[in-house]
């Protein structure tokens, strides 16, 4: 009996060390994401110019809804902390109120840049019509396309944390999928300091 | 329990505040067209870092103490790969720009 109390202390204890493990490793990846997106950036910046006498960044950015872009990101990173007080509380249904919030802001983020991304190609301002252009297609959807799995990684989490309850690993995925959700507001700051503010002076 | 999880919900509200405020000092710079020239940029370039300090610290939770070394160190190296390959293509190609002009 004692050595079955035993081995559940030892795999315990295993289990608690790889999920530190996949902690680091996730980290290891958001790093390698934020190298990609700075190269991202540096080919934003040298292309930023060159518009092929076509539509310029002044042309064709609305600041008005880069705030609210920004504010429903901000707004969801916020959620998303709110989800993870409420995890390390134990309270699994509050986890889940604030995970839906945080993905409805998501999706509310989305929905505002592919407006903007419609609004653009319908008005002859395509990803093919000049370096500016498809840089800035390039970045923003590649941040677009990060947000699109976040939420995607929120469904999951959702189902998860319903099923399987607050486990151990549930936990440790969710604090993942926290890091990266706050990483991705982290670029988006990059995205309007670099992309947006600069565009429409 | 309850102490540490209040403790935390006013880490994040901080962290909020701080956000908001810097992102809204250069939206309104620019909106507003209260300054111009290279102000405006050396403006947007201060608060942006300092926003992403803020989020880094409020929201990822780093700090020095806590942090395993290995992140903290993973995170110097990133940014300091992030500097040799943007600073260095940013050189080469403004210069290259410049000399064709």
């Amino acid at each position: 009996m004692t050595d079955m109390s035993t081995t559940a202390d030892v795999l315990e204890h295993e289990e608690a060390k790889s999920l530190e493990a996949r902690e680091f490793g996730f980290w290891v990846y958001l790093m390698t994401d934020a190298v990609i997106f700075a190269l991202l950036f540096a080919s934003y910046v040298v292309l930023s110019n060159n518009s092929a006498a076509g539509p310029t960044s002044k042309d064709l950015f609305d600041l008005g809804h880069t705030a609210g872009e920004t504010a429903l990101l901000l707004l969801s990173s916020l959620t998303f902390g709110f989800a993870t007080i409420a995890m390390s509380a134990g309270q699994a249904g509050r986890v889940v109120q604030w995970l839906i919030v945080s993905m409805v802001l998501g999706l509310g983020f989305l929905a505002m840049e592919l407006i903007e991304f419609h609004g653009m190609i319908a008005a002859g301002a395509g990803p093919g019509t000049s370096g500016f252009l498809s840089a800035f297609f390039t970045l923003v959807g590649t941040h677009g396309l990060h947000v699109t799995f976040g939420a995607i990684g929120i469904c999951v989490m959702i189902g998860q944390v319903l099923v399987k309850g607050l486990t151990l690993p549930v936990r440790s995925r969710l604090i993942r999928l926290g890091l990266f959700w706050h990483f991705l507001d982290i670029v988006w700051i990059g995205i309007f300091s670099v992309v947006y503010l600069p565009g429409v002076m | 329990m309850n102490h540490s999880s209040e403790r935390a919900a006013s880490t994040y509200l901080t962290g909020f505040v701080l956000a908001v405020i810097l992102t809204a000092i250069p939206f309104a710079l620019v909106w507003g067209g209260l300054l111009t020239g290279p102000a405006v940029y050396a403006v947007i370039a201060v608060a942006a870092v300092i926003q992403v300090l803020v989020h880094l610290i409020f929201f990822l939770h780093l700090d020095l103490k806590s942090t395993p070394g290995e992140n903290l160190f993973f995170l110097g190296f990133a940014a300091v790969l992030i500097f040799i390959m943007v600073g260095g293509s940013l050189w080469i190609m403004i210069d290259l720009h410049h000399r064709m002009m």
